[in-house]
């Protein structure tokens, strides 16, 4: 990975290094030759890893606080935004920071379907990309149940009968998931377990993340290969390092701004009301980052193929790289792909309103047509668009554009007058 | 095809997987097994319930199995409509003669067959219940009318103890 060999100045140095080449990892990560151009929509890997340790910080000490059993589950998170001192705090950070780390994620994921950084050769670090998803939607459910509240009950209860539609056996792994035959105490522990283990897998993941990343090095918004170093890349310390720095600092302040201002405006009051198993609250609606797939699963009339509408919904984006038949990356250079870009977005924001809304008359109506989309969008749109779009001429490198010595100055013009 | 003897090594290597296989499975079971319904939650499987206080036309809510259960002493007027729903209408045909012994008293898991919640009595389109999730309408004998559920609620075992109690389970 490294293109020149790294050798420490110090005798201690090249001793500790031949032995475990901790020195050499940290010399390749600071001179990482990076694009010169990444716009502020790079910065959110950054952001990302930032949100995860807050979680697991902020996780392991409300963990020390919390007591996971069916009667005192509801009393120990008063507790601790009572009694505990800072409780209020580290929790409305960490319930918080779910939103945040989602928010975070959603511009990441479309950053890159903009920019077609899931084109090869990145394929697998968005299907990492992508199992890390599936994990904090897991984790974020899991989280969810643990207060006990009247949405953390029927939120469990909601999802985990979405397992029921499997023909034959969905009703036994139902009944396995509860370990009961309704969410119980057992069903609370088990949760538990899984919401404290799933940070460290996706950490993992996160190291093989960017470990793919840093083979062929990031993609950029011209979305052209580049030459490793070159003119047309910076070391990532400290250029990057100081972008990067500067938007979490950005984002930390749109994260205090909940945390102290509105700390409960992204969740539902009924969480307040201790779990009973004998009232379902007149309007369950799942945290705002889920609700596109909700909405795509109530589209559906049908059980089964409800559920299966929703997962293939997220299952689909793994198959992307493969779907989208294009060569050229970057939306910039695909006028009418820039197009359907923006339509997707719509309408996946439509989902997710529709979503929050009851299903029935306009709404089912609507939400309907924006799950059909959805799904034309990638097995219809995307294939058929990378064999027929016209698409701009591409620079030949990062710095022929800007210093106007490229065969495509044409272009580079037109592009600005675009932009004005 | 070349012809391959079987030899002595060979033999080692499938007995070693197989055996290896058995282990593996051996021991993977009871971690899976673990999460299924302990012992102590098994032995709560039944409940009785004294109804003698229902009038009709009133449905209570009672536990069973960390579920509710509602029973519904119905009106004349309400076994009646039960019983007048042709079966052609029906999503999951049953007569209400098979969900309703004694057609006063109506006993099914308040569960609604789509994703579980707890559907709302005396509402939706059909006079029964309807499931304020994901909006199923079920009638007067519990059955799914109208909505995503694909099943009528389910009736359990129950049997009456007395005329006033009856034993759920």
């Amino acid at each position: 990975m490294s293109d020149q060999e790294y050798i420490p100045k110090s005798k201690f140095g090249k001793w500790f290094n031949d032995r475990l080449p901790l020195l050499s990892l940290a010399s390749h990560l600071t001179d990482y030759p990076t694009p010169k151009n990444l716009n502020y929509w790079w910065t959110f890997g950054g952001i990302l890893t930032f949100c995860l340790i807050t979680q697991i910080v902020t996780g392991l000490t409300l963990a020390m606080h919390y007591i996971a059993h069916a009667d005192m589950a509801f009393e120990s998170v008063e507790h601790i935004m009572r009694d505990v001192n800072y409780g209020w705090l580290i929790r409305y950070i960490h319930a918080n920071g779910a939103s945040m780390f989602f928010l975070a994620v959603y511009i990441h994921i479309f950053r890159s379907l903009f920019y077609g950084s899931y084109k090869s050769p990145r394929e697998i670090i968005w299907i990492i990309g992508i199992i890390i998803y599936l994990l904090m939607m897991a984790a974020a459910f899991m989280g969810y149940v643990l207060p006990w509240g009247q949405m953390s009950f029927w939120g469990a209860t909601v999802i985990t009968n979405l397992f029921s539609a499997i023909p034959l056996v969905g009703e036994g792994i139902v009944t396995w998931l509860w370990g009961g035959y309704s969410v119980d105490n057992p069903t609370l522990t088990r949760f538990f377990t899984l919401h404290y283990l799933i940070p460290f897998l996706i950490l993992g993941l996160v190291v093989l993340h960017i470990w793919a990343l840093h083979v062929p090095g990031n993609n950029n918004p011209v979305g052209i290969d580049i030459k490793k170093p070159s003119k047309d890349t910076v070391p990532f310390h400290p250029y990057i390092v100081i972008k990067d720095g500067f938007a979490l600092l950005m984002f930390m302040i749109v994260f205090a701004f909940f945390v102290f201002y509105a700390p409960n405006i992204l969740g539902h009051a009924d969480n307040y009301i201790e779990a009973n198993p004998l009232v379902t609250p007149a309007h369950i609606v799942p945290e705002w980052y889920l609700l596109p797939f909700y909405a795509i699963l109530r589209s559906v009339p049908d059980k089964l193929l409800g559920v299966i509408a929703m997962l293939s919904a997220i299952l689909i984006l793994a198959a992307l790289p493969w779907l989208d038949t294009s060569k050229i990356r970057s939306a910039v250079f695909r006028p009418l792909y820039k197009q359907f870009y923006w339509i997707l977005v719509a309408d996946v924001l439509i989902l997710g309103y529709v979503g929050a809304m009851p299903a029935e008359g306009l709404y089912l109506l609507i939400a309907r047509v924006a799950t059909a989309y959805y799904f034309l969008h990638f097995l219809v749109i995307l294939p058929v668009l990378g064999l027929k779009e016209k698409t701009l001429p591409v620079p030949l490198s990062i710095t022929d554009p800007v210093l106007g010595g490229s065969p495509n100055i044409a272009m580079a013009k037109n592009k600005e007058s675009l932009s004005q | 095809m070349s012809e391959k003897k079987t030899n002595r090594r060979d033999f080692l290597f499938t007995a070693t997987y197989a055996v290896g296989a058995v282990g593996v499975g051996a021991t993977v079971w009871p971690m899976i097994d673990q999460m299924n319904p302990d012992a102590s939650v098994k032995a709560l499987a039944s409940t009785e319930v004294d109804v003698s206080s229902l009038t009709p036309g009133k449905t209570i809510t009672v536990l069973w199995r960390g579920k509710p259960v509602f029973i519904r002493r119905r009106t004349e007027e309400e076994i009646a409509e039960a019983k007048s729903v042709k079966m052609e209408e029906l999503k999951d045909p049953e007569k209400d003669e098979d969900r309703a012994k004694n057609p006063e008293w109506l006993v099914m898991l308040g569960v609604c067959t789509h994703l579980g919640c707890v559907p709302l009595n005396d509402k939706g389109d059909y006079n029964g219940w309807f499931c304020p999730c994901h909006g199923s309408h079920y009638d007067i004998s519990g059955r799914i009318r109208k909505g995503p559920a694909p099943t009528n609620m389910t009736v359990p075992k129950y049997e009456f103890v007395n005329a006033n109690t009856i034993k759920i389970g």
